[in-house]
């Protein structure tokens, strides 16, 4: 037997769970809000969703291009879909009637500063989508808080509601109103969000644990106590679906630890029911998120697990004779 | 009841209807048997025979190197060839007795037997540690250092760790099917060591056969109960069996006999029933021999120093070139690059594996994505601790109980990325261990 095998540290099985295919299935199930996004806004909202796409993809193309430059086809970073699904993400996230040059320069944003300059996928320290979108709302103010075009004149239903106006909250689920492309339809974003919960790519912690506080924070001060309808139409508007699914889950700037994940969903349960309530705008969401995820390294940091067989502290949970005994051996 | 278990896991493939309807049969060995000095954990065995001697199977080679050590067997009759370092399935070179095989088989005289029951505590632990026996799972702690804890009336539980959770191997099941008697009585000498403790033979709900057949003969033994385990990987871990069937946990700085626990698997306690009943050492174990790539995958009794290659020769040799050979189970086994090593006390099995799946994927940057803290069973932060590992940074490994991994493989087996978390871990955990010697 001369021939010789490979050889490689243990286990020498993998699992069949890839990074395309966690991307490529938040894409899929981001799909029916953008399906009815198209659908409530008209072609122009498909027209905004490729420009972001296209700018993110070819943003983080360019960056690995001026890299490694000869060595870019071994360092290619766009096939992981992470691109995507930041464009995707931004465009979902931007009112339909938004000049289109903004929504690219949102996109470069998105991939150049806030993910490739800190360090590509895995390395930014906020979801690089709601960056982009807040920068946008801070320079470009008006064409991002304006909602009219064809199909809707009116404000958006949140703002209305914090007006004191009436709003048709079976509308809102379904989601024939104005707003971004992806926020409006609470249908189809929680259909998508129970294909990741079933698909195993997100659970219930961060989602669950930040409408919760929202809901108990909106009770409390909202001024309307437990009124069901003022609820459901707090928890129906704005980009709290959106958010506490698709964006406050985004692994990358959440906690890894469980119980961060909590402290972290409470957090922005909180923070959104601040914005929504004691500030000026009716929205909160975005800046709920990327406020959380600057905290995300010490929510890590005071929810540390004990290991296994570890009182909190790292105290041993029994006797510890044996130690000796193996230190001798 | 809910099924006893643990928290974190895995549930890979297991590949065990490759041979786990295969009985168990004998290999001859072809020519020489290489005997390393050093298959447990602890001080090398000293060899007590020359270069030249005639030895006879079951006679003493090599005698323990100190109290936590085992001697060592002859499991065929020959003639010692030589004494030098040999390759072992590490990979490292070890100083081996090497035997050239005479084909007679002929056997030492071994002492007459007494009823383990007659026989003092003392004794028993004196036998068991002549016979060589060593925790034949995989880690080969010496069992009689085991069997010998400050306090032997604080044991309660004496387990039998009959899970055999890696995917694969069906050794220690054709052992429970086979020769449950012989298992039955070993957790039986065991109970007789330490007479406050009850016998559990713990086994995972995928074999059911098992449960029924051990539930069966034990029925009449009021200190001995089967209790089904949740099928998942590493349920037959030390630490993870301990908690799944008493709910008291140990962390790597304790011994099982801190919480009052003796655990030892299949094999082992067959070997302490041989040992004890019928004064025979440890020359012989159960090894699988399985993988796509092998042409008639097979459980194989197969005396310790047998070559790889005269094992895998019994099974018909490979179906299929394969890419990559593991000694023990694809979850903590070792890769081999080549055959002509010898087996050993730890050796469960041998996988040949037609694809190399590690080696076609490429790792990708770490997204934190938290599956590693899902499955870990050490409950610590994987990717983290690779992480550490990967810069070196020692003091926040050890902070973030970095010495807390088991190196069971769930972290690496579920990464999206890819990315060699255990390994990582591992080298630094290796580093760590052999500063701790100084």
């Amino acid at each position: 037997m001369s021939e010789l095998f490979k050889v490689s540290s243990n286990p020498h099985i993998r699992s069949k769970a890839t990074t395309n295919g966690l991307m490529f299935a938040v894409i899929a199930a981001l799909m029916p809000a953008a399906g009815f996004g198209i659908y409530n806004f008209g072609p122009r909202a498909l027209a905004v969703i490729l420009v972001t796409i296209v700018s993110t993809v070819l943003t983080e193309a360019l960056f690995g291009l001026c890299k490694y430059k000869k060595d870019f086809l071994n360092n290619m970073t766009i096939t992981d879909l992470s691109a995507v699904v930041t464009g995707l993400l931004l465009a979902l996230n931007l009112p339909v009637g938004i000049p289109l040059w903004i929504a690219a320069v949102g996109g470069v944003f998105a991939i150049l500063v806030v993910k490739m300059l800190f360090g590509g996928l895995g390395q930014n320290f906020m979801n690089p989508a709601l960056g982009a979108r807040c920068f946008l709302l801070i320079s470009f103010p008006a064409a991002m808080i304006d909602f009219t075009c064809d199909a809707y004149t009116g404000a958006t239903p949140l703002a209305a509601l914090k007006a004191g106006e009436p709003v048709n909250v079976l509308d809102m689920v379904i989601g024939r109103t104005a707003g971004t492309i992806g926020e409006t339809s609470v249908i189809a974003l929680l259909f998508g969000a129970c294909v990741l919960l079933l698909l195993g790519v997100i659970d219930l912690r961060i989602p669950g644990s930040y409408i919760a506080a929202f809901t108990l924070f909106v009770i409390l001060f909202g001024g309307h106590g437990a009124d069901p309808a003022y609820l459901s139409a707090q928890l129906s508007g704005g980009g709290l679906m959106l958010g506490a699914f698709f964006m406050a889950t985004d692994y990358v700037t959440r906690p890894i630890t469980v119980k961060g994940q909590y402290v972290f969903g409470i957090f922005l349960g909180l923070m959104t029911g601040i914005f929504r309530i004691f500030g000026p705008g009716a929205e909160g969401v975005s800046y709920a998120i990327i406020l959380g995820n600057l905290l995300v390294p010490l929510i890590e940091k005071i929810t540390k697990p004990a290991a296994f067989g570890y009182r909190k502290g790292g105290k041993y949970r029994g006797s510890t004779y044996g130690n000796k005994k193996r230190e001798k051996a | 009841m809910a099924k006893l278990t643990f928290t974190g896991g895995i549930h890979p493939y297991d590949g065990k209807e490759l041979s786990k309807d295969k009985t168990i049969q004998d290999v001859f060995p072809e020519s020489e048997l290489v005997y390393p000095l050093s298959q447990h954990i602890g001080a090398p065995a000293k060899p007590v025979v020359a270069k030249g001697d005639r030895v006879l199977a079951g006679q003493k080679i090599a005698e323990a190197g100190g109290f936590v050590s085992a001697p060592i067997h002859a499991s065929v009759s020959g003639t010692v060839k030589t004494i030098e370092p040999r390759r072992v399935v590490t990979g490292d070179m070890v100083m081996s007795i090497v035997i050239e095989n005479d084909g007679q088989y002929e056997e030492t005289a071994y002492p007459a037997p007494t009823p383990y029951e007659e026989t003092e505590r003392e004794k028993i632990i004196e036998i068991i540690g002549e016979a060589g026996i060593v925790g034949m799972g995989g880690a080969g702690f010496p069992t009689h250092v085991k069997l010998s804890p400050p306090k032997p009336e604080k044991i309660d539980y004496c387990i039998a760790n009959c899970a055999e959770c890696e995917p694969y191997l069906t050794s220690d099941y054709r052992r429970m099917l086979e020769e449950p008697e012989k298992l039955i009585n070993g957790l039986k000498i065991y109970l007789r060591l330490f007479e406050n403790a009850e016998g559990i033979l713990a086994v995972e709900d995928n074999k059911p056969d098992c449960i029924a057949l051990l539930k069966r003969l034990t029925r009449d033994e009021p200190k001995i109960s089967v209790r089904a385990l949740k099928t998942k990987y590493p349920q037959g871990g030390e630490r993870q069996l301990i908690y799944a069937v008493t709910g008291r946990r140990i962390n790597s700085t304790m011994l099982p006999a801190d919480v009052g626990c003796v655990v030892n698997n299949v094999d082992t306690l067959v070997a302490v029933y041989r040992a004890v009943a019928e004064r025979k050492p440890l020359t012989q174990r159960i090894v699988t021999v399985t993988g796509d790539a092998v042409a008639d995958p097979r459980n194989f009794r197969v005396r310790i120093g047998t070559s790889y290659a005269d094992v895998l020769a019994a099974a018909g040799g490979f179906r299929q070139q394969p890419e990559k050979i593991i000694c023990g189970g694809p979850m903590m086994g070792f890769g081999m690059f080549n055959l002509n090593v010898p087996t050993t006390k730890t050796s469960t099995a041998l996988l040949a594996l037609t694809q190399d799946e590690v080696s076609m994927m490429k790792p990708g940057p770490c997204i934190n994505c938290g599956r590693c803290v899902e499955v870990c069973p050490g409950r610590v932060i994987p990717s983290r601790l690779a992480d550490y590992a990967e810069r070196y940074d020692e003091e926040a490994f050890l902070e973030n109980f970095g010495m807390e991994c088991c190196e069971c493989g769930c972290c690496s087996f579920v990464c999206p990325a890819k990315r060699p978390l255990t390994q990582e871990i591992k080298s630094m955990r290796k580093i760590q261990l052999a500063k701790r010697k100084k």
